[in-house]
Parts: C-alpha cells; structure tokens; sequence
C-alpha cells in the first residue's frame, strides 16, 4: 500500500521534470542576449527577441495584481472575519463557480465589456481580464489562510481593547502574511501562462506598446503565434520564450518565498 | 479614595476614542455611605446563546484590590461570565444579555459605551497562552499601546520595563526582548501574556484558568505573581483547582448550572460553606 501510495506521488512530480527537461532541451539554445533586448524580427528575417512580450507579460501581470491582490484580498478578509454565514456561504459559492469558469470564458466577456466599446484590443483590457481571474483565486486562498489563524489571537488582541480592524490588519493579516503572499503567487503564476483570455483583450503586438489602449504582447500570445507558424526558427524561438516564462514563474515564487520567509521562522 | 490608583496611572487610550462617559474615575458618582464601591457590581445577569440560557440572574459584588476566584464544574457559566465582564461574550454573534454590570459604578453596557473602551479598562487572560507570534517580546508587551495610538518610545519602553517586572518576567528576558515570544517556554509565555494585559493598565484582570496548562512550578510562579498583583488589581479568576482558589483568593463564588449557588469569603466556602452543593463540591463528591 505505501509502496503504491509512494508511487502515485512520485508520478506526480514526473510531469515537472519531463516539462523542465524538454523544455530546457528545446529552448536553450536560442536563449541570448539578442533574445531579451530585441524585438521580433519580420517574417524571414533570422534573429531578433522577444523584449517586447516580456516586458507586455509584466506590464499585464502589474495590471492585474492592481486589480486582483486589492479585491481579492479585501474579500477573503470579510468572508473570514465578517459577514454572517449565509452571505458568505453565497459568495464562497459564487467565488468557487467562477474559479471554474473557463479562461476564454473571461476572454470573451472582457471583450465584450471592454474591448467591444473601446473599439480596440488594449493593455487595458488584457490586464483586466487577467485581474478578473485573480480575484476568486486570491479570495479563496486568503479566506483559508486567515482562518487558520488561531481564534486566541483575535481574542488575545480584542480583550487588550483593540479596534477589530486593527486586529485584523496588524494581528490576523500579518500572522497569516506568508499564506496571503503565497496565494498571491500562485494567482500570479497562473495567470501568467494565460493564453486564451489574451487572444480577445491584448491581442499581441510585434512592437513596443506604449499605451494602456493599445495591444499589447506577452510571452503566451509570442508563444502561440510562433508555436503555430510553419517557420522553424519561430518555433526555435516559442520553445526559448517557454523557458524564459517558466523560469520567470519559478523565480518569482522562490524569490518571494525568500522574501516573505517568517521573521521568527517558527511557523510555515 | 476607592479607586485611585496614583497620579501616574494616565490612561493610555488615545482620547479621540473614549467617550467622556467612561474616561477618568474620577468621575465616578460618589457613594453615600464610606462603604467601598465594588470593582465589579453584577446584578441580575443572564446570558443567552441563542436560545440557550447559561447564565441564570447572577448577582455579586467583586470587592477592588483582591482576588476573587470562580469555581464550578464545567459548563457552569464560569467563562460566560467572565467574558461578560470586558463583553468579550459578544463575540458570539447569537449572544445576548440582561441584567446589569457595573465597574466602579459605571454600567458597561450602557449606551455609548464601546467594548473597546471596557475591554482597556478589564483586561483579559486566557487558558492557552497567545503571545502573538509575529512580534517579538518586546512588541508583544506593547502591542495593546502601540495599536491604541501611544507613540512615544520612551513611554513604550517605560511601560514594557514595568509590565514585565510586574509580571515577574523582567529579570528573564531583559537580555532578549526582541527574540520571538514563541522562544519563551509554556510558563514564561503566560506571564507575558499577564505583563501584555497589564500594560494597557486595566483596573481589573479577569483570568481564565491561567495556569491549567502550565506545570506547577510554573502554575506557583503565576499565584505568586497573582498575589503581588492584587496590591493594584482587583483580579477575577476562573480555575478549577480548588487548592489554587484557596491559596490566593479572597472570595470565591460557586457556579453550578448557569447560577451563581454561594458567594463569599474564600474560608468560609470552603470550611463552612452554607448550601450543600457547595460543600459537595469543595470536598469533591462531585464536578
């Protein structure tokens, strides 16, 4: 029984290293210099890089931490500390649908909402659709943390005559900060692969993007258009933008992790 | 003269935030007679959880400056009215109460009265012991300062410094205060949770079985501290161990069933106790 139990374990971590291992295979070669300070070359050209989608994916990954982090976090506070238990039965239930809606999903209704009377593809929209996803992902996650927190704090800081949102913010949050910064990552981290969403709202873009309203590149969108051409160098080029974002998840969530590590260290 | 507790005892609460009702003592109507207004005068109180009533028109008088202690058997209302006392029961969302609670003369449930304000003037200590465990000894102490709006380093500092000597945890941690609390052991975690709750300077400590996860060198050194301190506090003290009761209080009440069966001085509950539920339960025929 361990022995099967063991095994089915381990199988879960042998996707991870064949996607690290081919991927790295496939993509390291065309990984230069040229391929983070150089924007796309045109079509038969060799060379160039992919500058542009990389700074896009950070550009719409600030967007929507803008929109996601505030909303979501502030929700997963009133669906732990306040609220009474229908309501938030109601929104939990609600939160849960939406973490299940399909990405393009989304995509379409940014478009609709966005894009549509704007009359343009836009950094904007790709932002906001990617925040949208982030808002049921980083409410739940907080909620969850949060409620770990042992009640005797919160009874602890209360009994000394502390207003309850101060409580809250300097008590509750900051003993459940690592938790709430996790699941900020992984919000992040998934959002960041988001292909389909972006097809409807940012739309890609072969060159710099210098406003908010208009389209914008990222690593996904640079990906799929190259991964679908019939060029080998582009596809030489998506397998280097794949590693390149796989590795950007990754430091990412190590960084912060290093960050966000407890000043004391006694509790994970 | 009932309840003054020196001039150096200035409320730390940012006044922006206390409304006039409940500010100095001072203020407190004087009584007729010399008798001494009681810390805590309950009367007629009931609690209800829901439906549910565990506290059944208890009334009692808890004299200022000593130790009364609570005991029952579990489920008996002990902690019901404890936590009534600083409104720390309404935090139960389906909590309700009648009857009346007055701190040195003041009804706290009063219309205007922000349980924030009372719980600053009741402290509280709890069973499991609850440093926070992001902030180091130092902040733990003044956190319920910090947070209340006192900015003053040297009043911080001046405060910590005296709630931990009081709490008889000075001399222990003076060399580490800014190492995690959750580096203390089970015993010294407790105390600071006392010099915690003293340090926003309540006028009474309620304490709810203190030391009944504690070990009983620790659990002797908590009644020492316990004894020292009700030369300033009126202290209220829920435990099960009747060899503690008698040991530090001065009164002691039995709860039995959400009502409060006998109240009165420590040596007579427990050699001469005048209801028979009582003595059945000091002697430990039951409970």
């Amino acid at each position: 029984m361990q022995a099967l139990t063991c095994f089915c374990a381990l199988l879960v971590v042998v996707p991870l290293g064949l996607i690290f291992y081919h991927v790295l295979k496939s993509g390291i070669g065309s990984v230069n210099w040229a391929f983070f300070t150089n924007l796309p070359k045109p079509v038969g050209e060799a060379g160039g890089g992919m500058a542009n989608a990389i700074a896009g994916t950070f550009e719409l990954l600030g967007l929507a931490a803008m929109i996601g982090v505030p909303i979501g976090v502030l929700g997963g506070v009133f669906l732990s500390e306040y609220g009474s238990l229908k309501l938030n039965w109601w929104i939990r239930f609600g939160a849960d649908v939406l973490n299940g809606v399909p990405s393009i999903i989304w995509g379409m209704v940014v478009y609709a909402l966005i894009v549509v009377p704007m009359k343009r593809f836009s950094a904007l929209a790709g932002g906001v659709v990617l925040g949208m996803i982030m808002v049921p992902l980083i409410m739940r996650t907080t909620e969850e943390v949060l409620r770990l927190v042992p009640n005797g704090y919160r009874e602890a800081s209360l009994a000394l005559g502390i207003a309850q949102w101060r409580t809250v913010v300097q008590v509750v949050i900051r003993t459940a900060l690592k938790g709430i910064v996790t699941g900020i990552l992984l919000a992040l981290a998934r959002v960041s692969g988001e292909t389909a969403p972006l097809l409807f709202t940012a739309l890609g873009n072969p060159f710099w993007n210098h406003s908010l309203s208009d389209p914008i590149s990222a690593l996904p969108l640079q990906i799929f258009s190259y991964a679908i051409s019939p060029y080998d160098d582009w596809h030489r080029q998506a397998w280097a933008a794949a590693l390149v974002l796989l590795f950007l998840v990754a430091i990412v969530n190590v960084g912060v992790r290093i960050l966000t590590r407890d000043r004391f260290n006694q509790r994970s | 003269m009932i309840m003054t507790t020196g001039p150096e005892k200035t409320r730390a609460a940012a006044p922006a935030v206390t409304p006039p009702k409940t500010a100095p003592r001072e203020s407190a109507p004087s009584v007729a007679s010399d008798a001494p207004v009681p810390a805590v005068s309950v009367r007629n109180l009931s609690i209800f959880f829901g439906t549910n009533q565990v506290l059944k028109r208890v009334s009692l008088d808890v004299p200022a400056r000593s130790v009364t202690a609570i005991i029952g058997p579990s489920g008996c209302g002990k902690s019901t009215f404890l936590r009534a006392l600083n409104r720390m029961h309404e935090l139960v969302p389906t909590a309700r109460m009648e009857g009346e609670i007055r701190l040195f003369g003041k009804d706290i449930y009063g219309t205007g009265v922000e349980p924030v304000i009372v719980r600053r003037r009741v402290g509280m200590v709890f069973q499991k012991s609850n440093p926070f465990p992001t902030m180091s000894i130092a902040d733990n102490v003044t956190v319920g300062l910090r947070l209340n709006g006192v900015r003053s380093r040297a009043v911080l500092a001046e405060r910590m410094e005296r709630s931990l000597v009081m709490a008889a945890l000075w001399d222990e941690v003076k060399d580490r205060l800014h190492a995690p609390a959750v580096s203390l052991s089970g015993g010294q975690q407790q105390r600071l949770c006392i010099a915690r709750a003293m340090a926003v300077q309540p006028e009474v400590l309620l304490m709810d079985e203190p030391a009944s996860a504690l070990d009983p060198l620790a659990t002797s050194k908590i009644e020492d501290l316990i004894l020292d301190l009700k030369k300033e506090y009126t202290i209220i003290i829920v435990t099960h161990n009747m060899q503690q009761a008698a040991r530090i209080s001065e009164h002691t009440a039995f709860f039995y069933l959400g009502e409060l069966v006998e109240f009165g001085s420590t040596s007579k509950i427990f050699t001469n106790p005048s209801k028979k539920q009582t003595e059945d339960y000091v002697t430990g025929r039951f409970g």
